[in-house]
């Protein structure tokens, strides 16, 4: 509330000091007319708002990771400020960075492989072909990415049961159970099918950028499928597949879903990073150690998201360095454009 | 060096759309053939099919004594070019000469040498380490030839060649390509929509419709005696005079209120009280400002520039119109009357849609190819 008001006095001076002062020609500036004053005033509820439920979270969650702040005893009561403390003894943590690994195999295996290599697959297979039979398959891929997590939750339980469960019915296998033995190939198996979704419609909307003719020129050139693939295809769509492995790759990595599966079970074994800071915050109820652990999580994706960014970059200053060595040609600039575009 | 045979050629697409119907068509070794026809002929079927890029439905195709039918359009030993050239974007104009080299596993070394003799030969030396996006259009184009020649193929194919380009490269691009095919001596087939193109450039063309070829022929051939009123509207910058009209008894017909001469070669085919098409392209019509013989006349309604010529638009009394091209010492005024005289050896008779000649000329224009 105090940004509101604050914004609004500072714009009532400047409406009293008229049109007439330096101020008041801003307005030319811009294509409403408005002046930077009345525009920030705008643009402020929405920022209050941003500020309130995104920014300020995330500065308490800061502030609670450096307090031994906790559910219950003492420190609920009267919680003492750490420091580093928290952030060392998770460094040090074997059930972290147990979890951590985890979390990294659960990426790669279900986000990184999985689903792109899947949503990859089934999009280069859709590219030619219509009918009924691409039509059901899209329906199906697309059921599983918009269901809601808690129902999707409920059939894989039903789906992998010892007892009963569809998978034993199916491959004869009474008895085998699936989330007990192999309880991570279990979660990062439903996580692909979970999520190939998104990657097979981002991956055939670039495959239609993709010209025929190029892949006519490689296949009379007499390429394999493999070289196709390599020389025409994925130079052509780099942006999109590294904007895909960003965002599944965060997805997968903040993903809590596995939770209502395995709930981070058997031993541990499927406690990925999300489940096991909701399970130290509010199971053990360590809320400042918690924090800390959201912390160290929150510069993990950072550093996802920078490494995907750079490497989306280096195209881009490629680019960039080719188009200041040719001048000369007109088409260039356009073409240009075309591709970042 | 080959020859390209098609034997009763089909393709037929997955919801019975017949895009090609039968085709019988000899393209000779070392020739640059033209497929010519409006959008949706099936020209470009045809050449997708010998590409190998669509598979037939029916009937073979053979480069040189290999029946290439089942074949991969890698196997078959051809280039095409592309309408978008089809340069790879992230190569460099050497890697993309390369490319084909590269596939059939040509050592880096050789594939360069090779791809910088090319490119030089097409005078894009100095441009090999750019990228396509930093080329021309007329660049880009000799880029996509350079790689077709690379890899030295018995055939070329180029799909409507010089359409990306503006007016003025497209007629360079024109002569260029035309003394690259002599000098290279390749089988050459390429595909056009634009029949001055295919004219210019072609020492032969076949000109299609609805799946089937209507007439082959030297671009002479089909010019001067069009098989078809089809053929004879399709090509030609202005298009020919189509008349409808009435063969009398005494060896004339009855055409847009005056009475021309029966051409020779229909003579011995046409029957008194025939209804008939004559032909006459305006550049055969012959002005006169005053009454003469064998003519139709009418009065100018359009007056169309043509640089060193007019295009004059006549319309005789029974309200048809006839295009005459009118050189330059005339200067006949929009409302003034007209006289148009057929040149008697290019005036076509047409019966049904179809050329009324006795004699056969070199076996192409009488009949067309089915």
């Amino acid at each position: 509330m105090a940004a509101t008001t604050s914004s609004a006095e500072q714009a009532a001076p400047a409406a009293d000091r008229g049109p007439g002062n330096a101020e008041g020609r801003e307005p030319e500036r811009d294509a409403a007319g408005l002046g930077r004053r009345r525009a920030a005033a705008f643009v402020a509820p929405a920022l209050v708002l941003v500020a309130l439920f995104l920014v300020l979270p995330a500065v308490w969650t800061l502030y609670l990771g450096a307090t031994d702040y906790r559910l219950t005893g003492i420190p609920a009561i009267d919680p003492s400020f750490v420091g580093f403390d928290n952030i060392t003894k998770a460094l040090g943590d074997e059930s972290f960075l147990h979890s951590l690994r985890l979390t990294l195999l659960f990426v790669l295996g279900s986000a990184v492989i999985g689903q792109a290599g899947l949503g990859f697959a089934l999009a280069w297979w859709m590219r030619e072909r219509s009918g009924w039979l691409r039509t059901t398959l899209e329906a199906l891929v697309m059921l599983a990415w918009i269901l809601p997590s808690s129902v999707v939750a409920f059939l894989w339980i039903a789906f992998l049961d010892r007892d009963g469960g569809t998978l034993n019915e199916l491959l004869r296998t009474p008895g085998a159970a699936w989330l007990l033995d192999h309880p991570m190939l279990s979660i990062i198996v439903y996580n692909i099918w979970r999520g190939s979704a998104f990657s097979m419609m981002l991956y055939s909307a670039a495959l239609g950028n993709v010209p025929a003719s190029h892949l006519e020129t490689a296949r009379l050139a007499g390429a394999s499928g493999f070289q196709q693939l390599r020389d025409v295809v994925f130079p052509r769509i780099r942006g999109h597949i590294l904007t895909n492995l960003l965002l599944i790759s965060l997805w997968t990595f903040n993903d809590f879903t596995p939770f209502l599966i395995t709930a981070g079970g058997p031993d541990g074994k499927t406690e990925t990073l999300p489940v096991h800071i909701y399970k130290t915050a509010l199971g053990s109820g360590e809320l400042g150690y918690g924090a800390a652990l959201s912390f160290l999580m929150l510069l993990i994706n950072l550093v996802v998201a920078v490494i995907y960014l750079r490497l989306l970059g280096q195209k881009n200053r490629k680019k960039k360095t080719r188009t200041a060595r040719g001048r000369s040609a007109e088409g260039a600039r356009g073409s240009e454009l075309e591709e970042s575009a | 060096m080959a020859d390209i045979t098609l034997d009763r050629l089909a393709k037929v697409y997955p919801g019975g759309v017949r895009a090609l119907h039968d085709l019988d068509l000899t393209v000779r070794d070392g020739e640059f053939f033209a497929l010519l026809g409006p959008s949706g002929c099936g020209k470009s079927t045809l050449l997708r099919t010998v590409a190998g890029l669509e598979a037939a439905s029916g009937g073979t195709v053979r480069i040189g004594a290999r029946d290439v039918t089942e074949l991969q359009p890698g196997d078959r030993d051809i280039a095409m070019v592309f309408q978008d050239y089809a340069l790879f974007p992230h190569m460099t104009v050497e890697e993309n000469i390369g490319y084909p080299l590269k596939i059939k596993k040509v050592g880096r070394a050789e594939r360069a040498a090779k791809a910088r003799r090319t490119a030089e030969e097409l005078g894009l030396g100095h441009l090999s380490e750019r990228r396509p996006g930093q080329l021309s259009g007329g660049q880009q184009q000799r880029a996509a030839l350079a790689r077709a020649m690379a890899c030295h193929p018995q055939v070329f194919l180029f799909d409507e060649p010089l359409s990306n380009l503006d007016a003025r490269m497209r007629l360079e691009a024109r002569t260029f390509l035309k003394k690259l095919q002599r000098e290279l001596g390749v089988t050459t087939v390429f595909v056009t929509h634009d029949q001055a193109e295919a004219l210019a450039m072609a020492d032969r063309l076949a000109v299609m419709e609805g799946g089937e070829l209507r007439q082959v022929g030297t671009p002479t051939e089909v010019f001067r005696r069009p098989a078809s009123t089809f053929v004879a509207s399709f090509i030609g910058s202005t298009p020919m005079n189509l008349l409808p009209g009435r063969v009398t008894g005494d060896g004339t017909v009855r055409v847009a209120g005056g009475e021309l001469p029966v051409p020779d070669e229909a003579a011995p085919l046409a029957e008194a009280g025939e209804e008939v098409v004559y032909g006459i392209r305006p550049e055969y019509l012959s002005w006169s400002d005053s009454a003469a013989d064998g003519a139709v006349s009418g009065t100018v309604s359009v007056v169309e520039n043509l640089g060193s010529a007019q295009l004059v638009t006549l319309e005789p009394e029974d309200g048809s119109s006839v295009q005459v091209v009118v050189p330059e010492e005339h200067e006949p005024a929009p409302g003034t009357r007209g006289w148009a005289a057929p040149r008697a050896d290019r005036a076509l008779l047409y019966r049904d849609g179809d050329l009324l000649a006795a004699r056969a000329e070199a076996g192409t224009a009488a009949a067309p190819l089915s």
